[in-house]
């Protein structure tokens, strides 16, 4: 439900939704993503494996490689799905949703980020809200923001990251860019659910305890 | 990391409070993870000298002392502390003093008397002014401590400590002149380094070693400088050990204290070995494999052969980089020290303390990369700090570089409207070159491009958006407005979320819930659920737990569990459906991802009411599944065939296709499976979507219809039960031809008063022409031939209706 809300905003904001694998190669995961075997990124990341070479999906972004090695820009998608992390407790499940999004042309800013990412909060939770973007990190993209809500209680929420595309991202997949740019933005669908229906345990979704189910009419 | 405000303000002190400074930090990267007070709160402690000390008349191991806290008498206080003697002066909580406890309530000192004694107030050890033991007993303070000072201003414990959560690319910030560098820029305000001095201190008495780096390319640059005859009962200075405590570390003893401190005020992890454990000289080397190594830690380790070690005559003294060797540790006996301050290459040390379960503060930072200019210049800070506090003789440094394994600085081209593409801001290059010049850059303004070279301390700037970023943080993100994107609409529309969101309504008005389960499950479940189409049973390396262990090759394998979780807690009817990947190979390198969609439904048609319900079958799971399919959809080309899928009951489940596509299967679990699961009779179903979709998504024509009036006539006939109904639909539409637009089954008897193996079923045919009105005969002859058909293919009896 909380996807199908996210999905409408970004649909009617033209992105298409794409879908891919979630047995995943390591290339696709991590390499594509400028995430090499040594970078200390890897370690952020509490990754199920398979072999050397196949592990479950940590995040949707390679399907966001995928999309763009198959289509030329301008690309605008959104990437919804089931993602892995070696994890467990009230605030990680071992499997848990993203929706990332995508878009890459010859104009696309960090202040356009800023403008979307704005506007699809106060969409989603159908409020004004005090939104920050504050400086990070991801290999995959750079400049990098993590972006904060400011909640009742006058404390800073974290809810989702972004950032311009890396340009060593564009080339991995074909992408010249010189010519264009592009911004990737990810976050938590369960999270995103925890704060709109205030929901304090994670477990709770995975559970499928038709009583709690039920409540969702 | 956590660090002192205090120590970041005697560097660069802009005029704001601790909670703006914090705010500023998180908004140009370096977030703010949490900030707090050295200690938390108490009140009325002060500072007291012990003046007498006599034993207490009644317990052994307590005295009564008379304390001295600056008032016209001195307390008399009862002590039971170890260390107290006349002359020491310690925190003293006076009556009325409220310490710092774990409730909220906090602990009252009140008057009291101990064993017949009277007591007003206590001395302190650390730990009950919420800092740290060292020691079993008071809290000593240096003698020229003033009598009568709050503690908590004489210690600084209302400072606040930072604890700044440092992202995977700043190494450069894991440092008080890192963190204070940003606030200087930040700020645009100079920075105070401290005055270290140098040479002065070196006396050619000192020892000297021979290094030779064997390792070039992982250790460019390795300096070593011996220290003797330190005076080991000189206390940590008090300035010193203040600053530590105020970072969140501990004092110990003044070396351990120096190397800690300059780590944390450079950056620059250095290592001291016992000079006169070393044998021979130091070689700096790659492990050979299975060399074994002893770590400080007690740990004995067993290299692989790819760490860099520090070795002498002997064997290895180190894991470089990363921690020290138990044979060559400074120990409280030591008098005589090398210090070594080194270069390490970040390729040479990632992932090698990992490897041993290891992660120190030196291992921290020389795997994101320590600044390769450092270490001459936190070599001189320690020397000057240990030779001016111990009068100890330092000898000469001993060097060892190759400048040409140094990291590169090339200077990297940022042409300045770039900067404008990418953030959607115009920036003054002015701005643009105050901040990268503050930053460490070394910047060349070029007509319309900037030539920047990166600091010895930046590793994670290479190509210019890198620069952009630094541009953009220390401008500020707030800065940059927020603007939409230009409105971009495409009718090359993928509606594959749609088309399913739309199936799932249509099961959820059917009373199902949506679940969402694990894609992993357990292997004795998935075992339970074999089938040969499904190929090999595909194991996670390193799985959270045993039930979640490998991946589902049909989703019941981790809905069905959801079904019992839910039947243990009193719910009877459970009606679940979920979309996901199955995962069907036979290897992982041939496996198959298949979105999917599957039904569970246990229970009785309908919730509990007053009018007659009845058990689920067959016809209702289908029912279920066609609510998936088109409503429009030309009934004959939907078929249903019997399935040997071993999980399901070998009468009551079918394969499910659209013309000649397999499109899924349904039908009861087979009554052992669910015997075994503990589960009552349990209807199950799993198709893929992608077919569903494409029939979603058929464009299908639009009819006008007829003018002329239709015509139904019905047959009854007799067949024999093992034809199925699939089967003589068929042969009636072949037969009809065209001229048939509707066919329906309306009765069916089988029973006493049809011979036994046989049944009667009676068709509805409804005929119409789209020219012209159907005559009797000609309808007359169709059915006819129908019948014929019907009879000669099936060897149907015609019964009278």
């Amino acid at each position: 439900m909380i996807t199908q809300r996210m999905q409408q905003y970004f649909v009617q904001a033209g992105f298409n939704v794409a879908t891919g694998p979630e047995v995943e190669s390591d290339y696709y995961n991590f390499e594509a993503l400028n995430i090499p075997s040594h970078h200390p990124a890897r370690a952020m990341h509490d990754t199920f494996y398979f072999d050397a070479h196949y592990l479950l999906r940590t995040h949707t972004s390679p399907v966001q490689i995928r999309t763009m090695e198959k289509n030329k820009p301008p690309i605008r998608i959104i990437c919804p799905g089931r993602v892995y992390r070696n994890d467990s407790d009230q605030t990680h499940s071992p499997m848990f949703h993203q929706l990332e999004g995508l878009m890459v042309t010859e104009s696309s800013t960090f202040a356009e980020l800023k403008g979307l990412i704005s506007e699809f909060l106060e969409a989603f939770f159908a409020k004004e809200l005090t939104v920050r973007f504050r400086p990070s990190f991801f290999p995959f993209t750079e400049p990098s923001a993590e972006v904060d809500i400011l909640d009742d209680n006058g404390k800073w929420l974290e809810v989702m990251g972004c950032g311009m595309v890396h340009p060593q991202v564009l080339t991995n997949c074909g992408i010249d860019s010189e010519k264009y740019t592009g911004f990737a933005f990810g976050m938590g669908i369960e999270r995103f659910a925890m704060l709109y229906y205030g929901i304090d345990d994670l477990r709770l979704f995975f559970q499928n305890d038709v009583r709690f189910l039920k409540q969702f009419g | 990391m956590k660090i002192s405000e205090q120590w970041l303000r005697q560097w660069v002190n802009p005029n704001n409070t601790s909670e703006q400074l914090a705010e500023q930090l998180t908004m140009a990267g370096l977030e703010i993870d949490d900030r707090f007070a050295v200690a938390r709160s108490f009140t009325g402690v002060v500072i007291g000298e012990v003046v007498s000390a006599a034993p207490h008349p009644d317990a052994d191991k307590l005295r009564v002392t008379q304390v001295d806290i600056g008032e016209s008498e001195p307390l008399q206080i009862v002590c039971g502390a170890p260390n107290v003697r006349v002359g020491m002066k310690a925190p003293v909580a006076t009556v009325g003093a409220v310490l710092p406890s774990d409730d909220k309530e906090g602990f009252k000192i009140k008057k009291s008397k101990l064993r017949g004694v009277d007591s007003n107030g206590m001395l302190c050890g650390a730990s009950e002014i919420d800092l740290v033991d060292s020691i079993d007993g008071l809290l000593e303070l240096p003698e020229d401590a003033l009598i009568g000072t709050d503690i908590r201003d004489y210690l600084g414990l209302d400072n606040q400590i930072l604890d700044i959560s440092i992202t995977p690319n700043r190494g450069d910030c894991f440092s008080v002149r890192g963190i204070a560098r940003e606030i200087s820029v930040i700020n645009d305000l100079p920075m105070q380094q401290p005055k270290i001095a140098a040479d002065d201190v070196v006396t050619e008495s000192g020892a000297s070693f021979a290094v030779n780096v064997e390792a070039m390319e992982a250790c460019p640059r390795y300096l070593l400088q011996s220290i003797s005859n330190i005076d080991r009962s000189i206390d940590t200075p008090k300035w010193m050990a203040d600053a530590l405590v105020q970072s969140g570390l501990r004092s110990h003893n003044f070396l351990v204290d120096v190397t800690n401190y300059v780590l944390m005020e450079l950056g620059q992890p250095l290592h001291a070995f016992d000079a006169d454990t070393i044998k021979g000289d130091i070689v700096v080397r790659l492990a050979q494999p299975k060399e074994t190594l002893t770590l400080l830690n007690e740990q004995i380790i067993t290299l692989t052969g790819d760490e860099l070690v520090i070795a002498d005559d002997e064997g290895v003294l180190a894991l470089a980089g990363i921690m020290g060797g138990k044979r060559s540790s400074v120990t409280d006996s030591t008098t005589n020290i090398v210090l070594e301050s080194a270069f390490f290459n970040p390729l040479a040390i990632a992932a090698r303390a990992r490897r041993f379960g290891l992660h120190t503060d030196a291992s921290q930072r020389f795997e994101r990369g320590v600044d390769f200019e450092l270490p001459e210049v936190a070599l001189a800070r320690a020397c000057d700090l240990i030779t001016s506090v111990t009068g100890s003789q330092a000898g000469q440094v001993v060097k060892a570089e190759s400048i040409e394994n140094l990291p590169a600085r090339a200077p990297i081209t940022l042409p300045i409207p770039k900067v404008r593409d990418v953030i959607g801001i115009e920036i003054e290059p002015a701005v643009m070159v105050r901040i990268l010049t503050q930053l460490g850059f070394a910047v060349e303004q070029q007509a319309d491009s900037l030539i920047c070279t990166p600091p010895s301390y930046r590793f994670d700037i290479s190509i210019l958006e890198d620069l952009i970023e630094e541009i953009a943080r220390i401008y500020g993100y707030d800065n940059i407005p927020s603007v939409l994107p230009h409105l971009q609409v495409s009718m090359d529309y993928d509606d594959t979320a749609d088309l399913t969101h739309e199936m799932k309504l249509a099961l959820v008005d059917n009373g199902y819930m949506e679940a969402i389960s694990f894609s992993f499950s357990d292997a004795k479940l998935e075992t339970l659920l074999d089938d040969e189409a499904l190929g090999e049973v595909l194991a996670l390396a390193n799985p959270i737990s045993s039930d979640l262990a490998v991946m589902r090759r049909t989703l019941l394998s981790s809905l069905l569990p959801c079904v019992q979780y839910n039947l243990n807690r009193q719910q009877s009817r459970v009606r679940f459906f979920e979309t996901g990947l199955s995962f069907v190979g036979q290897s992982i390198s041939d496996l198959v991802q298949t979105p999917s969609i599957a039904l569970v439904t246990v229970g009785d048609v309908w919730d509990e009411q007053a009018y007659q319900n009845r058990a689920l079958d067959f016809y209702d799971l289908k029912h279920d599944i066609e609510q998936l399919l088109p409503a429009q959809i030309d009934r004959a080309r939907v078929r249903y065939e019997r399935s040997a899928l071993a999980f399901l009951h070998p009468g009551q489940s079918a394969k499910l296709y659209i013309d000649e596509t397999y499109v899924g299967w349904l039908g009861q679990l087979h009554p052992s499976t669910a015997k075994q699961l503990d589960m009552p009779a349990t209807w199950v179903a799993q198709l893929s979507l992608a077919p569903l979709l494409d029939l979603a998504r058929e464009q299908h024509t639009i009819t006008t219809p007829s003018k002329f009036p239709q015509v139904r006539r019905d047959i009854a006939i007799l067949v024999d039960s093992d034809i199925s109904l699939q089967m003589l639909e068929s042969t009636i539409r072949t037969a009809a031809g065209t001229l048939l637009t509707d066919l329906w089954l309306f009765d069916v008897y089988q029973g006493d008063k049809v011979p036994m193996g046989q049944r009667s079923l009676a068709f509805a045919l409804v005929w119409q022409d789209n020219t012209q009105t159907l005559s009797d005969e000609v309808v007359k002859a169709i059915t006819d031939k129908v019948i014929e058909s019907l009879v000669q293919q099936h060897n149907a009896q015609l019964r009278d209706s």
